[in-house]
Formats: C-alpha cells, sequence, structure tokens
C-alpha cells in the first residue's frame, strides 16, 4: 500500500529571505568566499591536492610491497610513515572533506532550495582552518624525523616512543595538532550543513522531500558531530603525554632496557575512543556515498528510487546503529572476551539495513530505462565493490571468524574496498554528473569512459586478491611481506601484479585531473539541466548558479525529487519546483 | 552493453579464482577448525549473495538499456518485497552470527586442564615463562624488568624461583595438550599469531591478555607479530616447536629456572 498525497500541496510555511555578503574585491569573491559553492570548490581542490600525496605514497608503499628489496630507499621507516600518511589522508583529508565540505558545502543549499549556508561567515572559517590542519600535516613531510609511522590508527605506546618513525620527533605531535585542527573547522561547517538543512529549506520541501544525497550528507554530519569528539579528546590526551609527560594512554614501560618515567595509563582505553569515532567515520564516508548514488542511479534510469521512505529510514537506522559497533574493531586487542557477543550482534544487525538499501538500488534499475552515462558506469561500479567489501565484513564482525583474519592483509583488502573504492567510484560518478553544473560544460566523454574502465576493473584487481593474500596468514603492516614463511613464491607474483595494477588505476586519475582542467575550457556546453534531472539544483536561472542560487525568488516545491517517468506526464521527468498535476505521480508520504 | 558482460565477467571470474587459485590458508595445526567451518559458511553465504545481486544488475541492465521510446515504470514502494528481502537476510545474518557466536563462547572459555605459558613481547623479540614443579607462576611487574631479569618477575615470590625462563629463544609445545597463552608486553602493543593455530590476541603493557588453543600436529611454525610495533615490527619473528611428549620432556630438562638465572656465577663457574 502507498499513501497517496496530492502531488501539488505545498505546505504554508514561509521561508524567511536571508540576507547574504555581497563581496566587493576579488579577494572577497574568490578567496575569503562566504559563498558555499566557492568555499565547496576550495574544499575540493585542497582535498584532491592532499589526496594526490596520498596517491604518490600508494605507490611507493606498492613498489616496495610488489618489488620487496628493489628499492633501497624505501626504508622500512620510510615505509610505515608512507602507509600512516596515506591512510590518515585519505579517510580524513581527503574522503570526509570532500564529501561534507566539497558536496556538502555545493549540493545542501541548493538542493534544499536557500540561498547559502545559514552562517556563511563561519563557513568560510571552517575551510580555512581546514586548509591549515592541511598545511601542518604536509609540514611534518619536512620535520625533522620526518612525519608519523604509527599507522593511521595511531596506537600508543607505540605512536609517541622512539622505536616508531615520528614518534620522539616532530611527526606526531604535527599528527595531532593537524587533527585537533581538522575536527575544530569541521564543527563549524558540520554545524552550518545541520541548520542549513533543518532551518533553511525552502517552501514545500518537507524533510521526506529531500533528496537521498541531502538525506545522506545530513546524517553523516550529524554522526561526525558526535563523533570527532572522541578523536579529539583521544588526541589531546596523546598530545599531553608526549609534549608533557603525562600518561593517559601509558603505562609503566621498558623501552630498549630503559624504564620510562610513565605509569597507570590505558593504551586500550585509547583504541576505544579512537573507534567510537573510527567506525562512525566508516559511515560519515558511507553515507553521503549512499545518498549520491541514490540519486544518480535514479537520475540516469529515469526510474524513482525503489523504497524512498524505507531508504530513509535505512540511513538513519545505520547513523545509529554504527555508535555501538566501534569495539568489532578491538575483538583481538585484549579487551573483556564478553564484549565480543555484544558488538559481533549489533555489527551483523546492520548489515540489515545496509542490505535494504543495496536491494533498492538494484530495484531501481529494475524496469527503468537505463542511461550507461559515465555517472551511472560509476554507480554500477559502486554497487559491485561495495557489496562485495559489505560481505566481507561480515567475516571481520563476526567476532570468531575475525580472530585468524584480524591484522592480515584480508582487512586491507575488505576495507579498501568498501570504504576507499566505493565511496570514491561515487565521488568519480558524482563530479561527472555534477561537473556541468560547476562549470557550465560537460567533462569529455572519452576520457570519462577510459577512466572509468581503468580504474574500476583496476580496482577491483588490486583488491580482490589481496583478500587471499590474507587469509593464507600474511599480516598487515609488513615492510616486507616475504618475512613471513606463509608467503609463498606465487603469492609474490601475486602482489607484484596487484602492484602493476596500482600503478594503472593511478595513471588513470592522472587521465581525469587532465579532463577536469581540459573541459573547464573545452567540455561541451552543457545548459542548465544536461540530465534532465528533478531536483532544484539543476532548476537554477544559472548555470553555473550566482551568489544566491536562485535569483529573485527561491523556489517552490511540489513534489518529491523523484518524478521520473511519471504515466501520462509529457516528458520522463518532472522538476520538484514544478506546480500543477501531472499523469498519475504517487509521492510516497 | 559492455558494462553487462563485464559484470558477469566479474562474478564468474571472483568465483573462478577462489576455487582454482593455489592461494589459500596454511594447513591448520590446532583445534580451532571451528573456525574455518564458520569462515567456509560465510563464504558460502556472502558468495551466493554477492553472485545474485551482481547477476541480477547485469540482467538489469541488458535488459533495461535504454533503447529509443522505452519508458522507465513507475513504482515508488513495493512494502511486501522489501518485508521480503529484509526477513531473508535477517535469515542469512543469523545462519552466519549463531555459530560465529557459538565459536567464540568456546575460544573464550579455557579448559580447566589447559597449562599455562606466559609470552612477553618487547621490541623486537619473544620470550617465554613455563610454570615450574609448583604448576604456578610468580607474579611479574614491568617495573621489575632489568638485564638481570628480562621478564620482571617478582624475586620475593616464592612460585616465581622455579618458573622455566625462555629469553629470546624458540618456544616447545607438546602436542595435543591445551595450552592458555597467557600474553604480556614490556613496552608497546605486539599480537602473538602463528597462523596455523588461527588464533591471535594483542599484548598489552599492564594487562595480562590470553588465548587457547590445543596444537594438534607436531612440526615447527613461525610466530608472527600482528600489531604494529614500531619499524622492527616485520622481523619480529619466533619459532614455536610441537614436540611430542618425549621430546616436549627433553627440552624442557635442558631450561634454566628463573633462579638459576639469578645467580648466574654459581652455575657457570664449575666448568
Amino acid at each position: 500500500m502507498v499513501d497517496v498525497t496530492p502531488a501539488d500541496a505545498v505546505p504554508p510555511a514561509e521561508v524567511a529571505e536571508m540576507e547574504l555578503y555581497h563581496p566587493h574585491s576579488w579577494w572577497t569573491k574568490y578567496v575569503f568566499s562566504q559563498d558555499a559553492k566557492v568555499i565547496a570548490i576550495q574544499y575540493s581542490a585542497t582535498a584532491t591536492a592532499i589526496g594526490l600525496v596520498a596517491l604518490v605514497l600508494s605507490w611507493l608503499m606498492r613498489l616496495q610491497l610488489g618489488f620487496p628489496g628493489t628499492f633501497d630507499f624505501i626504508s622500512p621507516e620510510a615505509y610505515y610513515q608512507f602507509i600512516t600518511m596515506h591512510g590518515m589522508i585519505m579517510v580524513i583529508y581527503l574522503l570526509t572533506a570532500l564529501f561534507l565540505g566539497g558536496f556538502g558545502n555545493y549540493l545542501i543549499p541548493l538542493m534544499v532550495g536557500a540561498r547559502d549556508m545559514v552562517f556563511p561567515y563561519v563557513n568560510m572559517l571552517s575551510y580555512w582552518i581546514y586548509l591549515l590542519a592541511v598545511l601542518v600535516l604536509a609540514s611534518s613531510f619536512f620535520a625533522p624525523g620526518g612525519p608519523t609511522g604509527a599507522g593511521w590508527t595511531l596506537y600508543p605506546p607505540q605512536a609517541i616512543m622512539s622505536g616508531t618513525p615520528g614518534g620522539q620527533d616532530w611527526g606526531i605531535i604535527l599528527m595531532l595538532v593537524s587533527l585537533i585542527l581538522f575536527i575544530i573547522g569541521f564543527t563549524m561547517g558540520g554545524l552550518n550543513y545541520v541548520v542549513t538543512v533543518l532551518q533553511a529549506r525552502t517552501r514545500g520541501m518537507t524533510l521526506m522531500r529531500l533528496p537521498l544525497t541531502v538525506w545522506g550528507i545530513f546524517t553523516a554530519t550529524i554522526m561526525a558531530l558526535l563523533a570527532f569528539p572522541a578523536l579529539f579528546v583521544a588526541c589531546v590526551m596523546m598530545l599531553f603525554d608526549r609534549a608533557l609527560g603525562t600518561s593517559f594512554f601509558m603505562p609503566a614501560i621498558v623501552e630498549m632496557g630503559e624504564q620510562l618515567q610513565h605509569g597507570g595509563g590505558s593504551p586500550i582505553l585509547f583504541q576505544h575512543l579512537f573507534w567510537f569515532f573510527g567506525h562512525p567515520e566508516v559511515y560519515i564516508v558511507a553515507l553521503p556515498a549512499f545518498g549520491i548514488v541514490s540519486d544518480l542511479i535514479s537520475t540516469h534510469a529515469r526510474k524513482n528510487i525503489f523504497g524512498y521512505r524505507m531508504m530513509v529510514w535505512a540511513i538513519v537506522g545505520i547513523g545509529a546503529l554504527s555508535f555501538v559497533v566501534w569495539a568489532h574493531h578491538m575483538y583481538v586487542s585484549g579487551m573483556h572476551p564478553y564484549f565480543g557477543f555484544f558488538f559481533a550482534t549489533t555489527t551483523l544487525i546492520i548489515a540489515v539495513p545496509t542490505a535494504i538499501k543495496v536491494y533498492n538500488w538494484v530495484l531501481t534499475l529494475w524496469r527503468g530505462d537505463i542511461h550507461l552515462t559515465v555517472p551511472m558506469l560509476f554507480a554500477l561500479a559502486f554497487i559491485v565493490t561495495f557489496v562485495n567489501g559489505g560481505l566481507t565484513g561480515l567475516f571481520l564482525g563476526n567476532v570468531v571468524v575475525d580472530v585468524p583474519l584480524s591484522d592480515t592483509m584480508f582487512v586491507v583488502a575488505h576495507f579498501h574496498m568498501v570504504m576507499g573504492v566505493a565511496p570514491i567510484l561515487v565521488i568519480f560518478g558524482a563530479i561527472y554528473h555534477w561537473y556541468p553544473k560547476v562549470t557550465g560544460r560537460m567533462l569529455n566523454e572519452a576520457m570519462g569512459q577510459f577512466h572509468f574502465w581503468v580504474t574500476f576493473l583496476g580496482a577491483y584487481l588490486i583488491f580482490f586478491p589481496m583478500h587471499y593474500i590474507g587469509l593464507m596468514g600474511v599480516p598487515r603492516r609488513y615492510h616486507e611481506l616475504t618475512a613471513t614463511t606463509v608467503m609463498t613464491e606465487s603469492a609474490n607474483d601475486l602482489n607484484a601484479f596487484i602492484s602493476i595494477m596500482a600503478f594503472l588505476v593511478g595513471f588513470a586519475q592522472i587521465v581525469f585531473l587532465f579532463n577536469l582542467i581540459w573541459s573547464i575550457r573545452h567540455g561541451r556546453e552543457a545548459g542548465g539541466n544536461p540530465w534532465r534531472a528533478t531536483t532544484l539544483e539543476w532548476q537554477t536561472p544559472e548555470t553555473p548558479p550566482a551568489h544566491g542560487n536562485f535569483g529573485k525568488e527561491l523556489p517552490i516545491v511540489y513534489r518529491w525529487a523523484y518524478d521520473y517517468s511519471v504515466p501520462g506526464a509529457k516528458e520522463d521527468f518532472i522538476p520538484q519546483n514544478m506546480p500543477g498535476s501531472f499523469g498519475t505521480s504517487r509521492e510516497p508520504a | 552493453m559492455a558494462i553487462a558482460l563485464v559484470l558477469v565477467l566479474v562474478v564468474v571470474g571472483s568465483v573462478l579464482f577462489h576455487f582454482l587459485s593455489p592461494w589459500w590458508w596454511t594447513p591448520i595445526a590446532s583445534n580451532w577448525d571451528y573456525i574455518d567451518n564458520t569462515i567456509i559458511i560465510t563464504f558460502w553465504i556472502t558468495g551466493v549473495v554477492f553472485a545474485a545481486v551482481v547477476l541480477f544488475m547485469a540482467y538489469c541492465v541488458f535488459r533495461f538499456r535504454h533503447r529509443e521510446g522505452n519508458q522507465a515504470a513507475y513504482e515508488p514502494e513495493n512494502k511486501r518485497l522489501e518485508w521480503w528481502l529484509t526477513i531473508v537476510t535477517a535469515i542469512g545474518v543469523t545462519a552466519m552470527l549463531v555459530p560465529g557466536l557459538f565459536v567464540w563462547n568456546q575460544f573464550v572459555s579455557v579448559p580447566s586442564d589447559a597449562t599455562v605459558v606466559e609470552v612477553v613481547g618487547q621490541q623486537w623479540q619473544w620470550s617465554f615463562r613455563l610454570p615450574g614443579k609448583d604448576g604456578k607462576l610468580g607474579m611479574s611487574d614491568t617495573r621489575n624488568v632489568s638485564p638481570e631479569n628480562p621478564l620482571g618477575v617478582n624475586a620475593s615470590d616464592a612460585n616465581g624461583q622455579d618458573d622455566v625462563v625462555v629469553e629470546a629463544a624458540d618456544l616447545h609445545l607438546p602436542v595435543g595438550k591445551p595450552v592458555k597463552m597467557l600474553l604480556r608486553s614490556i613496552d608497546v602493543l605486539h599480537d602473538f599469531y602463528v597462523p596455523e593455530f588461527r588464533a591471535k590476541m594483542d599484548m598489552i603493557p599492564g594487562s595480562v591478555t590470553y588465548f587457547w588453543f590445543t596444537p594438534t600436529k607436531t612440526g615447527t611454525f613461525q610466530v608472527l607479530c600482528a600489531e604494529l610495533c614500531g619499524q622492527g615490527h616485520p622481523l619480529m619473528n619466533g619459532v614455536v616447536m610441537v614436540d611430542t611428549p618425549e621430546d616436549y620432556l627433553a627440552w624442557l630438562g635442558e631450561q634454566q629456572t628463573f633462579a638459576q638465572l639469578s645467580a648466574p656465577q654459581q652455575v657457570g663457574s664449575a666448568e
């Protein structure tokens, strides 16, 4: 049974016009801008720049793993610095910043029908503090002793001891300071995204008419606002341990025969704080991807997203559940073994709403009119890699199965597939989808196809076989996998193959970057709504949208975001701000 | 169109890789074949779901690809289908979780006849301590660690005097006897991991953690550190030799106790 409401119902709520700060100079228009769209591009460009550093680091790691002993300059110290910086950059400074700071800033005001974020000045500060955090992080490459090599999880005690690169030098200090800055900056942006969704939606834009992109980013932001403080606290305490000699995480320790002046601290407390942030973080990255990919699939299959309300509740449910599963990262950490029963159960329960999302994506394809555009190809590839990575999560989440697999290459393969490859494929699809709105021009199709095929197949060929190296028992974070007797000759060849794939996939990203720059001038002109999409960002009077987004009058919303191929309607899409009844639209409400 | 074909190939290729590639777990040498069985159950359930979802997608992409004049169906919801899928998923998840928790319960319940072995990790080597004739390990503390007392055994605890100390050397275990590994570290996190035993657990300075297993095959096995412990992490290898009871007793007879090691002058001067 579907509840039916008239498609042209417009709630009477008035939205007050907001007063915008109008820039007076080039500096305030393009540099210290308060326009969420400019801030979005600043966030995205910065995240991409530091992301390129992470890409190069991944090549260096794969050089070492694929061809051990060949490259003398990759010492164990350097290798651990590479993995640490690669991981932290990708998770925090690229994925989180790009999804929330980039896509959140660009899309939230446009999609909810607002002129801008609610607090534009704070929003601007958010970016500049983020930039500072990135610069502090990058500076650690040039600091004495180099960046920290503690692994992206930064587990104490080793993170602040001399056996770890950067532990007793500047590396760990700069890392912790950078994270603290990032969290401060993010909090400013995050408050903006939440308040804007709650307070600045235009007339008629009820919560249940929001595009799933907004639902994903909105829920992820709330989660981030609740989860990042745990990391903040952990960073501050570890900074004290390192710089002031306190003992929050440091028990009595003998290092290289010498008694250290620490005592009474708990290393495992750090792990709880870290993963109380770290697990929601997975979904902070995943939920925006879930939302965005729902809209990509719906638009390019010309069909309403299947089970919209279930999709919204699944997002909210996953968001809530993800706060009670964190210790599944700690099954073999030495915490009380009975925790295993609880956290395995909660973790496997989360598979249910997640599976619902997957079903609804593929059921949206069913009886659709599927346009195999580049964004759609990336969306399909996302489903494949996300299902693959999600299913291996059922191995690692099921406490006793995790025992042999944890801390092996299986884990590396799993989390790269599910929170590396899958969300990044969505990012690519989203960029191909919204680039025409941001620049007014389409990205080049041929380069896009090349980028897609190499990235999708290459990434799958990297990470699918890697699971089996882990299943053999090869631990992660080994500078030389050959140091283990379980590593066979043929597995070394497999590793070399994986490395070659990694270089190929990396090369494809350079083609993509070239496409981004080339198409600004040479791309085909897009017009305002090249994909014939329903949501408000495609209905702006100008493309790219001007400051204030919607010209004189804010749009009024008459329908949900998914009126594609409504029977009896003239066109196969009805924009959300189109008044009147068309055909037999049945908006779930 | 190409994408539909590629999606099918992804499924076929993944399944063939799973069954035909030479990369699989090392032969098990402990009682934890329950864990291996749970992994196999999980592989089957997840493999079927993966194949089903991706093949369904491939079919949709092929069958419903855009052609001139096509129109998509309009179907916002289908409560029955959505509930039906939810219930099937919940059953599948339960089928993995229940055996998993059952085996976990075994994993955390140490049999009462298990003998105790202490493993001490430090950057970057393994040491071991076995209880002496009294069957009890003496107390220990990181604060007691010194060059003469590398494991930090409490010298004033009588139970510790006859403890067998194996510093930075191979550990021997008798085959077929359950053993509780008490895990300790004196500096950073480590993790005692022997792939053939399937079990592992972190060691935390300031705490004692544990796991148990029964070695089922004699032989020599490599100990790996599975928790990043600084730049020497991949080199932190050790050896566990699982012996027949006779070989084990012979080895044990050659080891020195804490009391003997604490008074090295008296032992060595007779020669």
